[in-house]
């Protein structure tokens, strides 16, 4: 077995060897830029451009004219809910969304509040859905976008989107999802889910870094975004710039790879990931955070109680390459801000490690990250003085820490 | 973020973890930290009653690699020096010793805080005034 074992595919994926072969002529042979009207080259581009428009739409149901290629899906979070908050500033300036979403959202929120915004950050429940009655009672005259992640970065938890855009609609709201980790990997349509923008990006589905989507609905509602990149007026105005044809194009290919084999990548992650998880659910004090059932099939977030994450990882990260919710620096000495708006105390919030896997990833592997997290959590917990006392049947609760 | 090799040495197979008897009066008890910063360091001292010297010292850590590298270092460092020569261990000379990122300073800052901690138990244990402690102000 090759060392070290990639586990962190929440963070990015490798790319598809066929994603690869698909991009190569476009850096050297059919190079063109795509908006060059009067020759071949950029008829070439252009050509190319739109295929993988194409497969990108297909692969969320929607028409390929409502794509809108960006850098990745930090832009698209930024595009959509600043070209919304200016778009629709005539009909109101009030914007819901959840404190457990990805940073890009979170922080272009506190921007729209700095610019005299106002937003409504709804807590969710400790499984990290979205509760729908809090939601539609945070609805009001000046709502003008609800934007709810599809799915969560670090605990894979599913939002019921459907049930999320139906409230929406009554009130004639619009929905934004920022899908980055759920496109590709489970079944998204954006006319099922009533979804009218919807980020997402290349490389957390096995395509290449740098290049993604946003969705902008064309009908039923028609939206319109305002550009927050000006220029040549690329993708209908809303997002000028060259494009990234060689990165477009392995997008694509991405996105029909991921179409095609969907069902098969879901089996396989599903079947790899319980696996790991009836492994390491076996160590004692160990849980499971975020839904059991509603998350994406190839993420789990476990917590070891009284061992600190970081420790955790610095035992395992010469074998397996892993992601976890703490954060032991002195710039932020917070836990996830994820695990905590789940309401996890700081003993599972410090204590998290995430598994993301892949279609890549093997039944070998799988055993082997088992063995290593077991051994390594055994070793920590026996030099912890938290677990010395969680044995003799101390409550932790009750010591007067001295804080730092 | 590249960590050193002795950081790593002292991770992989820390010396001195274990628990001294805290009931008893040779042996000094720190506790510093807590749960929610993600590190919780208790260290223990034993002194020799007739001639004041430090002839054990063992830890248990919560913590991140730093922390645990860090107590390793303190406790092996205790072994052996009287009272006066413990409260002179300075943070920094872990931080050296460890080539500790600047992030990780403040593991340091614990370790001397526990180091002080124990000596203060140890102290009032025994009868004598606990020292009183400049705080450093690292988090």
């Amino acid at each position: 077995m090759e060392l070290p074992i990639y586990l962190d595919n929440n963070a990015t994926t490798p790319m598809d060897p066929r994603v690869l072969e698909a991009m190569i002529p476009y850096f050297t042979q059919k190079f063109g830029n795509a908006a060059s009207r009067n020759h071949s080259f950029g008829w070439v581009a252009e050509e190319a451009v739109d295929y993988s428009r194409e497969q990108v739409a297909k692969l969320i149901g929607a028409d390929p004219k409502e794509i809108i290629f960006t850098s990745g899906a930090t832009e698209g979070d930024n595009l959509g809910i600043k070209g919304v908050y200016e778009m629709y500033a005539s009909k109101g300036n009030h914007i819901i969304t959840c404190t457990i979403e990805h940073k890009a959202v979170i922080d272009t929120c506190k921007h729209i509040e700095k610019m005299g915004g106002e937003v409504t950050y709804l807590e969710p429940g400790p499984d990290g859905m979205i509760d729908l009655a809090e939601l539609e009672a945070a609805i009001k005259p000046t709502t003008i976008l609800i934007s709810i992640m599809y799915a969560n970065n670090e605990i894979g938890t599913v939002n019921p989107m459907a049930e999320i855009s139906k409230i929406a609609r009554k009130h004639g709201v619009l929905v934004m999802s920022d899908a980055t980790q759920a496109v590709g990997k489970i079944p998204v349509d954006v006319n099922k889910d009533g979804i009218d923008i919807m980020a997402f990006t290349g490389h957390k589905m096995y395509g290449p870094k740098g290049v993604g989507a946003l969705y902008v609905r064309r009908k039923n509602p028609r939206v319109k975004v305002t550009a927050q990149m000006d220029g040549g007026g690329h993708e209908r105005g809303m997002r000028s710039g060259t494009l990234n044809v060689p990165g477009i194009v392995g997008f694509g290919k991405a996105c029909e790879i991921c179409m095609q084999d969907m069902e098969k990548d879901m089996v396989h992650t599903r079947a790899l990931r319980d696996r790991l998880e009836a492994g390491l659910l076996q160590i004692e004090e160990s849980y499971l955070n975020g839904h059991k059932e509603n998350r994406l099939p190839h993420v789990a977030n476990i917590s070891f109680k009284h061992v600190e994450g970081e420790g955790l990882l610095m035992g395992i990260n010469k074998d397996i390459a892993l992601s976890s919710g703490s954060a032991c620096t002195s710039a932020s000495l917070e836990p996830s801000y994820v695990l905590k708006g789940l309401g996890l105390g700081d003993d599972l919030a410090h204590s998290s490690l995430r598994f993301g896997l892949s279609r890549f990833t093997t039944a070998e592997q799988v055993d082997h990250a088992v063995k290593l997290v077991t051994h390594t959590v055994n070793r920590l917990r026996e030099m912890s003085p938290l677990w010395e006392m969680f044995k003799e049947g101390i409550d932790l609760d009750k010591i007067e820490w001295a804080h730092h | 973020m590249a960590y050193s090799e002795k950081l790593l040495d002292h991770y992989n197979n820390p010396l001195n973890v274990g628990t001294l008897d805290k009931a008893s009066k040779s042996v000094g008890t720190g506790l510093v930290g807590a749960p929610e910063c993600g590190d919780v360091m208790r260290l223990q001292i034993e002194v020799d009653e007739t001639t004041g010297i430090i002839k054990d010292a063992k830890f248990k850590t919560f913590g991140c690699g730093s922390a645990i590298a860090s107590s390793s270092v303190a406790t092996e460092w205790l072994k052996g020096k009287s009272i006066d020569q413990a409260m002179a261990i300075d943070n920094m000379a872990i931080v050296e010793e460890l080539a500790l990122p600047p992030v990780k300073i403040h593991c340091s800052v614990l370790a001397e805080d526990a180091i002080k901690s124990a000596i203060n138990d140890y102290r009032v244990k025994n009868g004598m005034p606990a020292l009183e402690l400049e705080e450093k102000i690292v988090h």
